[in-house]
Protein backbone atom coordinates (compact mmCIF):
# COMPACT_ATOMS: atom_id res chain seq x y z
CA UNK A 1 0.00 0.00 0.00
CA UNK A 2 2.83 2.76 1.12
CA UNK A 3 4.90 1.18 -1.68
CA UNK A 4 1.72 2.01 -3.99
CA UNK A 5 1.22 5.51 -2.48
CA UNK A 6 4.84 5.92 -2.85
CA UNK A 7 4.85 5.49 -7.00
CA UNK A 8 2.03 7.57 -7.46
CA UNK A 9 3.63 10.37 -5.52
CA UNK A 10 6.12 10.40 -8.63
CA UNK A 11 5.88 12.01 -12.00
CA UNK A 12 8.30 10.77 -14.61
CA UNK A 13 9.46 13.23 -17.05
CA UNK A 14 12.08 14.45 -19.12
CA UNK A 15 14.82 16.43 -17.54
CA UNK A 16 15.30 20.14 -17.78
CA UNK A 17 18.41 22.53 -16.50
CA UNK A 18 16.59 23.26 -13.38
CA UNK A 19 16.53 20.03 -12.49
CA UNK A 20 20.96 19.83 -12.97
CA UNK A 21 21.38 20.76 -9.30
CA UNK A 22 19.62 17.61 -7.46
CA UNK A 23 20.72 15.13 -10.48
CA UNK A 24 24.33 16.23 -9.43
CA UNK A 25 23.45 15.95 -6.12
CA UNK A 26 21.82 12.56 -6.18
CA UNK A 27 25.19 11.11 -8.04
CA UNK A 28 27.84 12.49 -6.08
CA UNK A 29 26.03 11.39 -2.93
CA UNK A 30 26.42 7.31 -4.36
CA UNK A 31 29.43 7.82 -6.20
CA UNK A 32 31.27 10.92 -4.38
CA UNK A 33 32.34 12.44 -7.10
CA UNK A 34 30.81 16.28 -8.06
CA UNK A 35 30.54 16.08 -11.72
CA UNK A 36 29.04 19.50 -12.49
CA UNK A 37 30.58 19.50 -16.10
CA UNK A 38 29.84 15.69 -17.21
CA UNK A 39 26.01 16.33 -16.36
CA UNK A 40 26.21 19.65 -18.05
CA UNK A 41 27.11 17.57 -20.70
CA UNK A 42 24.60 14.93 -20.39
CA UNK A 43 21.99 17.48 -20.43
CA UNK A 44 22.86 18.91 -23.27
CA UNK A 45 23.05 15.85 -25.34
CA UNK A 46 20.22 13.83 -23.18
CA UNK A 47 17.97 16.14 -22.12
CA UNK A 48 14.35 16.87 -23.15
CA UNK A 49 13.47 17.64 -26.65
CA UNK A 50 17.33 17.15 -27.62
CA UNK A 51 17.29 13.98 -29.91
CA UNK A 52 14.36 11.35 -30.51
CA UNK A 53 15.94 8.36 -29.38
CA UNK A 54 17.73 10.30 -26.21
CA UNK A 55 15.91 10.33 -22.66
CA UNK A 56 16.92 11.88 -19.91
CA UNK A 57 14.52 11.19 -17.25
CA UNK A 58 13.31 12.21 -13.60
CA UNK A 59 11.08 11.09 -11.22
CA UNK A 60 9.59 14.62 -9.51
CA UNK A 61 7.77 14.04 -6.60
CA UNK A 62 6.94 17.79 -5.82
CA UNK A 63 9.90 19.29 -6.83
CA UNK A 64 11.88 16.92 -5.01
CA UNK A 65 14.18 14.52 -7.87
CA UNK A 66 14.14 11.18 -6.31
CA UNK A 67 15.74 9.58 -9.08
CA UNK A 68 17.00 9.56 -12.78
CA UNK A 69 17.27 7.46 -15.78
CA UNK A 70 19.57 8.12 -18.89
CA UNK A 71 19.45 5.76 -22.04
CA UNK A 72 19.12 5.84 -25.91
CA UNK A 73 18.16 4.03 -28.85
CA UNK A 74 21.35 2.74 -30.55
CA UNK A 75 20.86 0.89 -33.84
CA UNK A 76 23.50 -1.99 -35.10
CA UNK A 77 26.06 -1.41 -32.48
CA UNK A 78 27.63 -4.85 -32.65
CA UNK A 79 25.85 -5.96 -35.10
CA UNK A 80 22.33 -5.49 -33.08
CA UNK A 81 19.56 -4.98 -34.34
CA UNK A 82 18.46 -1.30 -32.73
CA UNK A 83 17.82 -1.77 -29.14
CA UNK A 84 17.49 0.58 -26.00
CA UNK A 85 20.38 0.99 -24.00
CA UNK A 86 20.18 2.25 -20.47
CA UNK A 87 23.32 3.45 -19.28
CA UNK A 88 22.41 5.34 -16.17
CA UNK A 89 19.76 4.86 -13.46
CA UNK A 90 19.65 6.19 -9.60
CA UNK A 91 17.52 6.44 -7.28
CA UNK A 92 18.23 8.68 -3.67
CA UNK A 93 19.14 6.54 -1.07
CA UNK A 94 15.99 7.36 1.23
CA UNK A 95 13.42 7.28 -1.34
CA UNK A 96 15.02 3.80 -2.39
CA UNK A 97 12.22 0.41 -2.56
CA UNK A 98 9.29 2.81 -2.97
CA UNK A 99 8.89 1.47 -6.31
CA UNK A 100 10.98 5.16 -8.34
CA UNK A 101 13.60 3.03 -9.78
CA UNK A 102 10.83 0.66 -11.55
CA UNK A 103 8.63 3.59 -12.40
CA UNK A 104 11.69 5.25 -14.32
CA UNK A 105 12.86 1.88 -16.07
CA UNK A 106 9.05 1.14 -17.45
CA UNK A 107 8.91 5.21 -18.52
CA UNK A 108 12.46 4.47 -20.28
CA UNK A 109 11.48 1.39 -21.61
CA UNK A 110 8.04 3.08 -22.67
CA UNK A 111 9.76 5.24 -24.70
CA UNK A 112 11.92 3.18 -26.79
CA UNK A 113 9.08 0.66 -27.23
CA UNK A 114 7.58 4.07 -29.17
CA UNK A 115 10.46 4.13 -31.22
CA UNK A 116 9.45 0.67 -32.18
CA UNK A 117 12.59 -1.10 -30.05
CA UNK A 118 11.57 -4.43 -28.68
CA UNK A 119 14.64 -4.83 -26.62
CA UNK A 120 16.61 -3.56 -23.59
CA UNK A 121 20.11 -3.88 -22.86
CA UNK A 122 22.26 -2.31 -20.02
CA UNK A 123 25.79 -3.20 -18.81
CA UNK A 124 27.34 -2.61 -15.66
CA UNK A 125 30.29 -3.49 -13.18
CA UNK A 126 29.39 -7.57 -11.53
CA UNK A 127 30.50 -5.98 -8.17
CA UNK A 128 27.34 -3.37 -8.15
CA UNK A 129 25.29 -5.94 -6.36
CA UNK A 130 22.44 -3.65 -5.89
CA UNK A 131 22.09 -2.26 -9.06
CA UNK A 132 22.37 -5.39 -11.09
CA UNK A 133 19.49 -6.78 -8.36
CA UNK A 134 17.25 -4.17 -9.44
CA UNK A 135 17.90 -5.26 -12.80
CA UNK A 136 17.32 -8.57 -12.54
CA UNK A 137 14.11 -7.92 -10.39
CA UNK A 138 13.07 -6.30 -13.75
CA UNK A 139 13.01 -9.63 -15.25
CA UNK A 140 16.60 -8.80 -17.11
CA UNK A 141 19.17 -11.65 -17.83
CA UNK A 142 22.11 -11.46 -19.11
CA UNK A 143 22.39 -11.76 -22.86
CA UNK A 144 24.37 -12.73 -26.01
CA UNK A 145 27.22 -10.47 -25.58
CA UNK A 146 30.36 -10.60 -23.47
CA UNK A 147 32.26 -7.59 -22.55
CA UNK A 148 35.90 -7.97 -22.88
CA UNK A 149 38.87 -5.29 -21.93
CA UNK A 150 42.39 -4.90 -21.42
CA UNK A 151 45.05 -2.81 -20.50
CA UNK A 152 46.43 -0.58 -23.18
CA UNK A 153 50.34 -0.31 -22.40
CA UNK A 154 51.70 2.61 -23.23
CA UNK B 1 27.40 -26.21 -13.76
CA UNK B 2 25.14 -28.97 -11.61
CA UNK B 3 24.02 -28.18 -8.47
CA UNK B 4 23.91 -30.98 -5.60
CA UNK B 5 21.10 -32.60 -4.18
CA UNK B 6 20.80 -30.99 -0.85
CA UNK B 7 21.13 -27.72 -2.88
CA UNK B 8 18.25 -27.98 -5.10
CA UNK B 9 16.15 -29.42 -2.19
CA UNK B 10 17.26 -26.15 -0.09
CA UNK B 11 16.45 -24.15 -2.86
CA UNK B 12 13.33 -25.61 -3.15
CA UNK B 13 12.19 -24.90 0.22
CA UNK B 14 13.60 -21.38 0.60
CA UNK B 15 11.64 -20.86 -2.52
CA UNK B 16 8.31 -22.04 -1.60
CA UNK B 17 8.70 -20.51 2.36
CA UNK B 18 9.16 -17.18 0.55
CA UNK B 19 6.07 -17.60 -1.91
CA UNK B 20 4.40 -18.20 1.61
CA UNK B 21 5.99 -16.19 4.07
CA UNK B 22 3.05 -16.42 6.36
CA UNK B 23 2.37 -20.18 6.29
CA UNK B 24 4.54 -22.87 8.53
CA UNK B 25 5.35 -25.83 6.48
CA UNK B 26 6.04 -28.96 6.83
CA UNK B 27 9.10 -30.77 5.98
CA UNK B 28 7.04 -33.84 4.82
CA UNK B 29 4.50 -31.50 2.68
CA UNK B 30 7.30 -29.86 0.13
CA UNK B 31 9.47 -33.29 0.31
CA UNK B 32 5.62 -34.43 -1.51
CA UNK B 33 5.79 -31.36 -3.28
CA UNK B 34 8.66 -32.21 -4.90
CA UNK B 35 9.10 -35.47 -4.74
CA UNK B 36 11.92 -35.88 -2.29
CA UNK B 37 12.90 -37.87 0.68
CA UNK B 38 11.38 -36.38 3.50
CA UNK B 39 14.26 -37.85 5.78
CA UNK B 40 16.68 -36.02 3.59
CA UNK B 41 14.86 -32.59 3.39
CA UNK B 42 14.91 -32.66 7.54
CA UNK B 43 18.22 -32.06 7.44
CA UNK B 44 18.11 -29.67 5.02
CA UNK B 45 15.94 -27.64 6.79
CA UNK B 46 18.03 -28.31 10.03
CA UNK B 47 20.72 -27.17 8.29
CA UNK B 48 18.83 -23.75 6.92
CA UNK B 49 17.75 -23.07 10.48
CA UNK B 50 21.02 -22.99 11.62
CA UNK B 51 21.86 -20.39 8.99
CA UNK B 52 19.09 -18.78 10.24
CA UNK B 53 16.82 -18.73 7.06
CA UNK B 54 14.15 -20.78 8.39
CA UNK B 55 12.66 -21.66 11.98
CA UNK B 56 11.00 -24.28 13.47
CA UNK B 57 7.43 -24.04 14.15
CA UNK B 58 5.83 -24.84 17.44
CA UNK B 59 2.25 -25.63 18.06
CA UNK B 60 -0.68 -27.21 16.22
CA UNK B 61 0.75 -29.02 13.28
CA UNK B 62 4.56 -27.74 13.75
CA UNK B 63 6.53 -27.33 10.92
CA UNK B 64 9.01 -24.34 9.51
CA UNK B 65 8.53 -20.85 9.13
CA UNK B 66 10.95 -18.46 7.00
CA UNK B 67 12.61 -16.22 8.80
CA UNK B 68 14.52 -14.69 5.59
CA UNK B 69 13.99 -11.46 3.38
CA UNK B 70 12.98 -12.86 -0.10
CA UNK B 71 14.10 -9.48 -1.54
CA UNK B 72 17.41 -9.73 0.09
CA UNK B 73 18.17 -12.81 0.36
CA UNK B 74 19.70 -14.11 -2.88
CA UNK B 75 21.02 -17.36 -4.72
CA UNK B 76 24.10 -17.08 -3.84
CA UNK B 77 23.09 -16.91 0.07
CA UNK B 78 21.45 -20.09 -0.26
CA UNK B 79 23.36 -22.09 -2.56
CA UNK B 80 26.80 -20.90 -0.71
CA UNK B 81 25.74 -23.03 2.02
CA UNK B 82 26.06 -26.42 0.07
CA UNK B 83 28.45 -25.85 -2.82
CA UNK B 84 32.01 -24.10 -2.39
CA UNK B 85 31.92 -22.20 -5.51
CA UNK B 86 34.43 -19.45 -3.46
CA UNK B 87 36.68 -22.31 -3.48
CA UNK B 88 39.92 -21.34 -5.70
CA UNK B 89 40.40 -24.39 -8.22
CA UNK B 90 43.08 -26.42 -8.57
CA UNK B 91 45.60 -23.35 -9.40
CA UNK B 92 48.56 -25.48 -11.12
CA UNK B 93 50.84 -23.95 -7.93
CA UNK B 94 54.31 -24.66 -8.81
CA UNK B 95 56.21 -27.35 -6.93
CA UNK B 96 60.24 -27.79 -7.45
CA UNK B 97 59.45 -31.52 -7.61
CA UNK B 98 56.43 -31.12 -10.54
CA UNK B 99 58.56 -28.45 -12.48
CA UNK B 100 61.78 -31.20 -12.47
CA UNK B 101 59.81 -33.78 -13.90
CA UNK B 102 59.81 -34.46 -17.83
CA UNK B 103 57.52 -31.69 -19.08
CA UNK B 104 56.21 -30.57 -15.78
CA UNK B 105 57.09 -27.36 -16.53
CA UNK B 106 55.28 -27.17 -19.72
CA UNK B 107 51.92 -28.61 -17.57
CA UNK B 108 52.61 -25.69 -15.19
CA UNK B 109 52.05 -23.56 -17.35
CA UNK B 110 49.05 -24.94 -19.19
CA UNK B 111 47.33 -25.79 -15.75
CA UNK B 112 47.93 -21.88 -14.53
CA UNK B 113 46.51 -20.26 -17.73
CA UNK B 114 43.50 -22.33 -17.23
CA UNK B 115 42.77 -21.77 -13.67
CA UNK B 116 42.74 -17.88 -15.42
CA UNK B 117 40.06 -19.23 -17.57
CA UNK B 118 38.31 -20.97 -15.10
CA UNK B 119 38.61 -18.54 -12.40
CA UNK B 120 36.54 -16.23 -14.45
CA UNK B 121 33.96 -18.23 -14.83
CA UNK B 122 33.08 -18.78 -11.30
CA UNK B 123 33.27 -15.19 -10.66
CA UNK B 124 30.79 -14.59 -13.59
CA UNK B 125 28.84 -17.46 -11.81
CA UNK B 126 28.79 -16.23 -8.40
CA UNK B 127 28.16 -12.54 -9.41
CA UNK B 128 24.88 -14.25 -11.35
CA UNK B 129 23.94 -15.92 -8.48
CA UNK B 130 24.45 -12.84 -5.87
CA UNK B 131 22.51 -10.58 -8.40
CA UNK B 132 18.92 -12.64 -8.43
CA UNK B 133 17.14 -12.48 -5.13
CA UNK B 134 14.43 -15.17 -4.11
CA UNK B 135 11.38 -12.62 -4.84
CA UNK B 136 13.20 -12.59 -8.25
CA UNK B 137 13.30 -16.23 -8.71
CA UNK B 138 9.72 -16.28 -8.21
CA UNK B 139 9.02 -13.99 -10.77
CA UNK B 140 11.06 -15.74 -12.63
CA UNK B 141 9.13 -19.20 -12.08
CA UNK B 142 6.06 -17.06 -12.48
CA UNK B 143 6.83 -15.77 -15.82
CA UNK B 144 8.12 -19.38 -17.07
CA UNK B 145 4.84 -20.85 -15.71
CA UNK B 146 3.10 -18.54 -18.28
Amino acid sequence: MALKAARNAVRVRGAQAGDLGQVIEIDAGITGLRKPEYWGEILQRYGSGRRQQRFFLVADAAGRIEGFVIGEVRDWEFGSPPCGWVFAISVRPDARQGGVGTRLLEAICDGFRRLGVTKVRTMLSRDNHLILSFFRSQGMMAGPFIPLEKDLEP
Amino acid sequence: MRLQKNTLAALYSVLEFAAHPERQLSAAGIARKYRISPHHLSKVLRSLGRAGLVESARGVGGGYRFTGNAKRLTLLDVIGLYEDISAPRRSGRKSARREAEPGGAAAIEVEEAVAVVLAEIDEIAKATFRSITLDTMLKLIGRRRK
